[in-house]
């Protein structure tokens, strides 16, 4: 068997030798960290593992999800487990979206100097200072989709010089949008339907008894999509 | 590219939506249509002034950046606050090396900016590029009998630096309107401040300062004020709502220049504000019983 090829770097400046070719996330737990916080889906979609590294050598500081991004000889780990940042509260529909409603809730949108470092800190490729942009000048339908891919990890938040809270703003354009402008999705209103009228009862008490072995066979076995059903 | 690089600005997407939809009328009915530029950030709203406080200017510079991809060299606004704010970034931007030097390094995700786009408002495209002459003269009597106190504010005219006209007695948006028919009034207010963004705070003030602009006007004869600003625009109007009951005022109408000029180039009126319509058909009838 050969040898394991071992990479050196360091987890809040102590040096570490860990396996190459594994992520931030592996590294920091190969070397001993335990997360109870800031970690999740380990599969780059739930965002919970916001991070920031720098390498050896390099001025800037980089982003990633924890997760996903491998570690490389000489990078400088450390552990963000959240990103406070306060949240409007509304109720969706109560709101007028004809009024710049972002505006209201977050007018700290109306601080940005476009400086672009929410996009540098997007693990997401997201042109997150657009967004914000468009959200200042109302623009729903622009942000719903400049943000779509928005995980929700808050590194852009952490960042930006005028305390714009921008995944949150995003979040609610996206939901008005989508209340004031996507077309109603039919299978969704079926759905919801069949749901309160408990077509599903019988179903789902049948799986909160089956033996654990059978319920992963079910599982292996399911059917995501009947032919023919709308999606 | 077919048309000349536009920057709307925000407000003109929000509040003042009425401003750029006239505006895009005129200059594709005078066959210098705009382009909004494809991608496009606040212009900053105010030009700062302390020397070391480049970060303020980023958002100005991006902005030319678009255009300078473009391999454009003007960029034209609408809104007196954007032509300011653009106008003072460029012009400082422009002529200091190793402030532009400065902020491409830290602009890295950016082309490099190479100090060479101007900006215009779209009144001196109005009066320099556009052969009024030629106008049909069905055009010139759609605004007959419209008494237009052109108010102009500050940020049209001061600094001097980048005043699109003199800073004391401005007449290029009187030449414009006055070009297709209205009779420009000219009044002793005309380039007073109306308490701009005052407004949030110290109302009281700005709606004083917007009261006496709308009394200079009609004083002198105005019945209706032509603005180039969406702050001024907001400013004169709820001094209008608020304060207009008031005896020494008389009627009048407070519309963007180009609304008026849409009016003349066969805007439809269901696109023009109601109250405009309302003159333009009295003095429709007024002229036709004579």
């Amino acid at each position: 068997m050969s040898e394991e090829k071992l990479t050196q770097i360091y987890i809040m400046g102590k040096a570490y030798d860990v396996p190459a070719g594994i992520t931030i996330m592996d590294a920091m737990e190969y070397a001993g960290y335990r997360f109870i916080r800031g970690a999740g889906c380990r599969s780059g979609f739930c965002g919970a593992c916001g991070t920031v590294y720098r390498k050896d050598e390099d001025y800037r500081l980089e982003f990633a999800l924890a997760c996903q991004e491998m570690v490389e000889e000489g990078m400088h780990l450390t552990q963000l487990p959240f990103t406070p940042a306060p949240r409007s509260k509304y109720v969706l529909s109560e709101l007028n979206a004809q009024e710049n409603v972002l505006l209201q809730h977050y007018p700290a949108i109306a601080r940005c100097v476009s400086c672009n470092t929410c996009t540098k800190a997007c693990p997401q490729d997201i042109e997150v200072m657009d967004y914000v942009q468009a959200a200042l000048r109302g623009d729903l339908q622009k942000v719903a989709e400049l943000s779509f891919d928005c995980i929700q990890c808050g590194l852009c938040s952490m960042r930006c010089p005028a305390d714009i809270k921008h995944y949150h703003v995003a979040q609610m354009a996206r939901r008005l949008y989508s209340v004031t402008a996507s077309p109603k999705p039919e299978h969704l209103t079926t759905r919801m339907q069949q749901l309160e009228e408990g077509t599903f009862d019988a179903e789902l008490n049948e799986l909160m008894t089956m033996r654990l072995d059978d319920l992963k066979q079910r599982y292996a076995e399911r059917v995501v999509e009947k032919k023919g059903e709308a999606s | 590219m077919t048309g000349i690089p536009y920057f709307p600005g925000c407000s003109l997407k929000d509040t003042a939506k009425n401003f750029e939809s006239s505006a895009l009328y005129v200059m594709e009915k005078l066959g210098t249509p705009l382009e909004e530029l494809e991608r496009w950030n606040c212009c900053g709203t105010v030009s700062s002034l302390t020397t070391d406080d480049l970060m303020h200017h980023l958002a100005s510079v991006r902005n030319l950046i678009r255009v300078q991809d473009l391999g454009q060299a003007e960029l034209v606004t609408l809104c007196a606050m954007c032509y300011n704010t653009l106008a003072r970034s460029a012009q400082r931007i422009n002529a200091d090396p190793e402030e532009r030097d400065k902020i491409n390094q830290f602009m890295d995700r950016e082309f490099d900016y190479e100090g060479n786009v101007r900006i215009l408002h779209l009144l001196q495209v109005l009066k320099e590029r556009i052969d009024w002459s030629k106008l049909d003269t069905e055009v010139t009597r759609v605004l007959e009998g419209l008494h237009v106190a052109c108010y102009y504010g500050c940020t049209l005219v001061r600094p001097k630096t980048v005043a699109i006209d003199d800073t004391e007695h401005p007449t290029i948006m009187d030449e414009v309107l006055e070009a297709v028919g209205a009779t420009a009034i000219p009044f002793p207010f005309a380039t007073e401040c109306c308490g701009t963004y005052q407004v949030v705070d110290r109302r009281d003030l700005s709606l004083e300062r917007s009261f006496r602009v709308l009394q200079s006007a009609t004083r002198a004869g105005a019945n209706i004020i032509a603005t180039a600003c969406p702050l001024c625009q907001h400013n004169l109007e709820e001094a209008l709502r608020e304060l207009g009951g008031k005896a020494e005022l008389g009627p009048i109408q407070i519309v963007y220049f180009t609304e008026l000029l849409a009016a003349a180039l066969g805007m439809d009126a269901a696109e023009l504000p109601e109250g405009l319509n309302q003159l333009l058909t009295q003095h429709a009838t007024v002229e036709g019983g004579a």
